[in-house]
C-alpha cells in the first residue's frame, strides 16, 4: 500500500488549496515544495488579489461582479482563446471561493491605494500574497498536512493513465515516493530561460522573470514526456514591461511601471513603435511586455515630462532625469538628434485640447503620424524630462498540462488520468489561451486546487 | 533626500520600496501615512517610526524580507529610527548619551539615590529609627518629614515635566506643525488606549516566528493601566492630604490604597510578561544597542510597583524603613530618568497618532 494518500507537488496557492481540501476530506497529505521555507509558494507570495464572481457588494468589494460579466471579460482578454466550458465552470465555482478561502484563514481588505479600478472585481489580500500564503500554511499544518521544503519532484512513473511513484530531489539525495494520487501544482516554467528560448529564441536572454526562480517546469516536462497531453505553446505567457534595472528573478510587483499612457515609448533607435493610447483595458499594460520583446535588444524607454511625475504609482527605481531631450538621450545612450526629432514630431501632431483623464479614453490624440497615439496624447514639453528603461517581465507561462472539468490531467490519447490532478500555473493554459485579467491567476489556482484536492480524496476513498 | 543617520537613510529606502508595493496598507497606520508622501525628511521618518507599534506583521507578510536581495525589514528599521529619535529630541542636549547607556546610568542612579535616602534617614533621625519606624504613629514621616518629601519630589517632577515637554516639542515641530483638532485627539486617545495598531492587522502580534502568538498587547495593558492607577493613587492621596486634611497612612480599603494595590499588581504582572516576550522575540524585529533602555524601563517600573506593594504588605514590620528608602529611591530615579528613556515612547506615539488622525481626516475624510 502506498504511504501517502495524496502527494502534492508545489507550495503555492494551488498546492495549498489542494492539500487543505484533501486533508479536510480525511486523506494523509504530503506537500513537497522545491523552494526553501522562506521562498515557499513561488509566485503566490508576490500576489495581491484574486478575481471571484459575486452578486453583491461586500465589506471589501465595491459592487457586484456576476459570472456572466467575468466570462465576458475573460473572452475579451483571451480573444476567445479559452476552453469555454472549463472557464465557465471555474467562474461558477469562484462564487464559493470567496468564502472558502476565508475559511482557510485568508483575510481580505478593500482594494489597495492606486488600484481603485479593481475594487469591484478583485478581492485584495490583507498583508498581500505572503500573508495569504502564511495563513494557508498555518491552516494546512494545523490540520496535519506534512510539508517538506527543498524537495523537488523531478520525475514520475506512470502506468497507463495511472500515477505510481515520484522521484524527489532533496538535500539528502534522491528518493522515490509512492502515493495513491498526485496533484501537480508546481507552477509554470518561466524561470527556465532555455525553455523560454524554445519559443522566443535568443530574445529570451533579455527577459526578466518577475517572480520565483524555482518555477522551472521540471515536473511539467516529466508529465508531458510520460504521456500527459500538453496545452499551449512556449510563447504564451503573461508579460508586462517592467523596469529594466530589476533583478533577473523575483523583483516582484515593485518594478512594474504604470506610466505608458502619460508619455511615449521609444526603442533603441529612439523611435516610437506602438500606439501608447490604445484603449484595450484591462490589457493596457499587459501588452507591453510582448511589444518590447519585439524591439531590438528587447529594451525600450518610457518618456514623459515634469507634470506627470507624480500621477502614477511610484516604483522602486527613480526615473532618469534631464533638463532637455538631447541630454536625456545622452544619458540613455540614444541618438540625441533622432530622439529630439521623435519628440518634436510627436508634439507637433498632438491635437488634444480636452481635459486629460487617464482613467478612461479621453480623446486627446495625435494626427498624421505613422503610429498615432489615440488617447492621452499631451506634448512632452516641460522640463525636467524623465525616462524609465523597460524590458519584458515574464509573470508566468501558459504551456502546461491539459485538464478536464474535475482538474484531472488528460492523457495523450484523450483519456482522463486515473489519479493525477493539476492546478494553478501548470494548467493555466486551459483557461488562458492568451491574454490575462488581473487576479485570475489566483482564481485558477484556488478553484482547480480545491477541485484537485477533493478529486484526489474521492479517488482514495 | 539625505539623512543624518544610517537608520534614517535605510528607512527612507524602505519607504520607497513600500510605497511602490503597498501590500501592507491594511495592517496598521504606518503604510497609509507613508502613501501620503513621495519624499521623506528626517522629521517625517521619525513620525512614521513612532507611529509603528512594532507588531511584526509586515515582517512576515513581506515578500522582500532578508534573505531576499531587497532586504526589507520595516519593523527592525523603524525600531532603530524610533529609539534613536528619543535621544535625538532629548533636552538638554548634554543628556542625549544617557539613552545609549541607560541601563548603567539607571543602576548607578538608583543605587546611589536609595543609599542617600537610607543615609538621610539615619542621619536625620536617631540611629535605629530605620528599623523601628513601623512602630511610630507617623510611619513614613518618621523617616522624612512630609514637607521635605513634597519639596524633593515636587522639584524632580517639575524638572521631568519640563524636560519631557521640551523633547516632545522638538519631535512635534520636526515633521511640521499641523492643526490638530479635538476630534484628532479623541481618535488618538482611543487608538492609544486600545493599542489599536499592535494587533498585526487583526491576528495579534508576532513574537518568535510567523505564528502570531504574542500577548504583548495584554502585558502592555497591565503595565500601562497599572502605571495610570498608581498615578491616580498618588494624586488622590495628595487631594486627601491637602483638600481634606486626611493624612497617610491610609487603610487598605481607602481609595488611594485600593488604586495603589491594583496599579502595583499591574506593574508587577505586565512587566514580567513584557520582559519574557522581549527575551523570546526575534532579534530582527528590534533595535540594536538600546537593550539597557528597553529592559531598564521595564525593570524600573517593576521595582517601583513592587516596592510600593511591599510597603503596603510589610509596612508593619521592621522592613518599613529600608523598603521606604527603596521605594522613594525608585520613584525619584523614575522621575529623573523619565525624559531620557523609554518612557517618552508613550508620549511620542500619542503625538504621532494624533498627527496621523489629522492627516487621515484631511486626506480621506476618515481613519
Ligand atoms: C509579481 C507578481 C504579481 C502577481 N500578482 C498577482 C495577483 O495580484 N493576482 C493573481 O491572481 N495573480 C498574480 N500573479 C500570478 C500568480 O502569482 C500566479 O498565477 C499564482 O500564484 C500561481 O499559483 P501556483 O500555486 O500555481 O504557483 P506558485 O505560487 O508559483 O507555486 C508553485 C510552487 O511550486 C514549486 N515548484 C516548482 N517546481 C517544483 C517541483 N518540480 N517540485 C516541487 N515543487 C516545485 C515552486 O517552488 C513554487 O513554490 C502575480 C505574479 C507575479 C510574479
Ligand atoms: S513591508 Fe514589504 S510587503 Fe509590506 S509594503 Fe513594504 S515592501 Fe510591501
Ligand atoms: S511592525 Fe506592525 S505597526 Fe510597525 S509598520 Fe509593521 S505592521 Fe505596522
Amino acid at each position: 500500500m502506498a504511504a501517502w494518500d495524496v502527494l502534492v507537488a508545489g507550495g503555492g496557492n494551488a498546492a495549498l488549496c489542494a492539500a487543505i481540501a484533501a486533508r479536510r476530506a480525511g486523506c494523509s497529505v504530503l506537500v513537497l515544495e522545491k523552494a526553501p521555507k522562506f521562498y515557499r509558494g513561488g509566485n503566490t507570495r508576490h500576489t495581491r488579489n484574486m478575481r471571484c464572481a459575486h452578486d453583491a457588494a461586500t465589506g471589501t468589494l465595491t459592487g457586484p461582479y456576476t459570472g456572466d460579466e467575468f466570462m465576458q471579460d475573460l473572452l475579451r482578454v483571451t480573444s476567445g482563446n479559452t476552453d469555454e466550458a472549463l472557464s465557465r465552470m471555474m467562474i461558477d465555482k469562484s462564487y464559493e471561493m470567496l468564502d472558502w478561502i476565508q475559511q482557510q484563514g485568508v483575510r481580505f481588505q478593500p482594494s489597495l491605494g492606486g488600484t481603485l479600478s479593481l475594487g469591484r472585481t478583485n478581492s485584495f489580500f490583507l498583508g498581500g500574497g505572503r500573508s495569504m500564503l502564511n495563513a494557508l500554511y498555518r491552516t494546512a499544518e494545523g490540520l496535519g498536512v506534512e510539508i517538506r521544503y527543498e524537495s523537488e519532484l523531478t520525475d514520475v512513473e506512470i502506468e497507463g493513465a495511472s500515477f505510481r511513484t515520484a522521484t524527489v530531489q532533496s538535500p539528502s539525495g534522491e528518493t522515490r515516493i509512492e502515493a495513491r494520487t498526485l496533484v501537480a501544482a508546481s507552477g509554470g516554467f518561466q524561470a527556465d530561460i532555455d525553455w523560454l528560448k524554445q519559443g522566443w529564441g535568443e530574445r529570451a536572454e533579455n527577459f526578466l522573470i518577475r517572480g520565483t526562480p524555482y518555477n522551472k517546469g521540471s515536473l511539467t516536462r516529466a508529465l508531458i514526456d510520460k504521456g500527459v497531453r500538453q496545452i499551449g505553446d512556449a510563447t504564451q505567457c503573461h508579460a508586462v514591461a517592467i523596469d529594466a534595472r530589476a533583478p533577473k528573478f523575483d523583483g516582484g510587483i515593485i518594478t512594474r511601471l504604470d506610466c505608458v499612457v502619460f508619455g511615449i515609448v521609444v526603442n533603441k533607435r529612439a523611435e516610437r513603435f506602438y500606439d501608447e493610447g490604445e484603449d484595450i483595458w484591462p490589457k493596457r499594460y499587459a501588452i507591453w511586455g510582448r511589444l518590447v520583446a519585439d524591439q531590438p535588444d528587447q529594451i525600450a524607454w518610457i518618456l514623459f515630462d515634469a507634470p506627470n511625475l507624480e500621477k502614477f504609482m511610484p516604483s522602486l527605481y527613480p526615473p532618469v532625469e534631464a533638463g532637455s531631450i538631447a541630454e536625456l538621450a545622452d544619458k540613455l545612450s540614444l541618438d540625441p538628434a533622432q530622439l529630439c526629432e521623435t519628440v518634436e514630431t510627436f508634439n507637433a501632431s498632438v491635437v488634444g485640447g480636452r481635459p486629460f483623464n487617464h482613467v478612461e479614453p479621453d480623446g486627446n490624440r495625435t494626427e498624421g503620424l505613422e503610429i498615432d497615439k489615440t488617447n492621452w496624447a499631451q506634448r512632452i514639453e516641460t522640463p525636467p524630462f524623465y525616462a524609465y528603461p523597460v524590458r519584458p517581465g515574464i509573470t508566468f507561462t501558459y504551456l502546461g498540462v491539459r485538464v478536464d472539468d474535475r482538474a484531472r490531467m488528460v492523457m495523450q490519447d484523450g483519456r482522463p488520468a486515473e489519479n493525477m490532478f493539476a492546478a494553478g500555473e501548470i494548467m493555466a493554459g486551459n483557461v488562458l489561451g492568451q491574454g490575462y485579467a488581473a487576479g485570475i491567476g489566483m482564481t485558477i489556482g484556488a478553484v482547480f486546487g480545491r477541485l484537485a484536492g477533493e478529486g484526489a480524496a474521492a479517488h482514495v476513498a | 533626500m539625505s539623512h543624518s543617520t544610517p537608520a534614517l537613510t535605510e528607512a527612507d529606502r524602505l519607504m520607497t520600496v513600500c510605497n511602490s508595493c503597498r501590500y501592507c496598507e491594511g495592517l496598521c497606520a504606518v503604510f497609509p501615512a507613508m502613501e501620503l508622501k513621495r519624499s521623506f525628511s528626517d522629521g517625517d521618518l521619525n513620525h512614521l517610526a513612532n507611529l509603528c507599534h512594532n507588531c511584526g506583521a509586515c515582517y512576515h507578510d513581506c515578500q522582500f524580507t532578508p534573505p531576499h536581495e531587497f532586504a526589507v525589514n520595516v519593523p527592525g528599521t523603524l525600531a532603530q529610527v524610533r529609539t534613536e529619535s528619543y535621544a535625538h529630541y532629548a533636552w538638554p542636549k548634554a543628556a542625549r548619551p544617557l539613552f545609549a547607556r541607560h541601563g548603567t546610568a539607571l543602576a548607578i542612579g538608583m543605587t546611589l539615590i536609595t543609599a542617600l535616602f537610607i543615609l538621610g534617614f539615619v542621619a536625620l533621625n536617631e540611629p535605629g529609627a530605620l528599623l523601628t519606624a513601623h512602630l511610630d504613629d507617623t510611619r513614613f514621616y518618621a523617616m522624612m518629614p512630609h514637607e521635605a518629601m513634597i519639596a524633593l519630589f515636587g522639584a524632580a517632577f517639575l524638572w521631568m515635566l519640563l524636560a519631557v515637554f521640551m523633547g516632545a516639542r522638538a519631535f512635534w515641530r520636526d515633521a511640521g506643525t499641523p492643526q490638530v483638532g479635538a476630534t484628532d485627539h479623541a481618535q488618538a486617545t482611543r487608538d492609544a488606549a486600545q493599542l489599536r495598531y499592535l494587533d498585526g492587522g487583526g491576528m495579534g502580534c508576532f513574537n518568535e516566528d510567523e505564528q502570531p502568538t504574542d500577548r504583548r498587547r495584554l502585558w502592555h495593558h497591565f503595565t500601562f493601566y497599572g502605571f495610570l492607577l498608581c498615578f491616580a493613587a498618588t494624586s488622590l492621596a495628595t487631594v486627601y492630604h491637602y483638600v481634606f486634611g486626611w493624612h497617610a497612612p491610609y487603610a487598605w480599603h481607602s481609595g488611594p490604597a485600593l488604586l495603589g494595590i491594583a496599579g502595583g499588581i499591574g506593574l508587577v504582572i505586565g512587566p514580567i510578561g513584557l520582559l519574557s516576550a522581549k527575551r523570546s522575540r526575534m532579534q530582527e524585529l528590534g533595535a540594536s544597542g538600546f537593550r539597557g533602555m528597553e529592559v531598564g524601563f521595564i525593570l524600573r517600573l517593576r521595582v517601583t510597583g513592587g516596592s510600593g506593594l511591599a510597603l503596603r504588605v510589610l509596612g508593619e514590620t521592621p522592613l518599613l524603613g529600608p523598603l521606604l528608602a527603596l521605594h522613594l529611591g525608585a520613584v525619584l530615579t523614575f522621575f529623573l530618568s523619565m525624559p531620557y528613556g523609554k518612557f517618552v515612547h508613550g508620549l511620542y506615539r500619542y503625538l504621532a497618532l494624533s498627527r496621523h488622525a489629522r492627516d487621515m481626516r484631511r486626506h480621506h475624510g476618515s481613519i
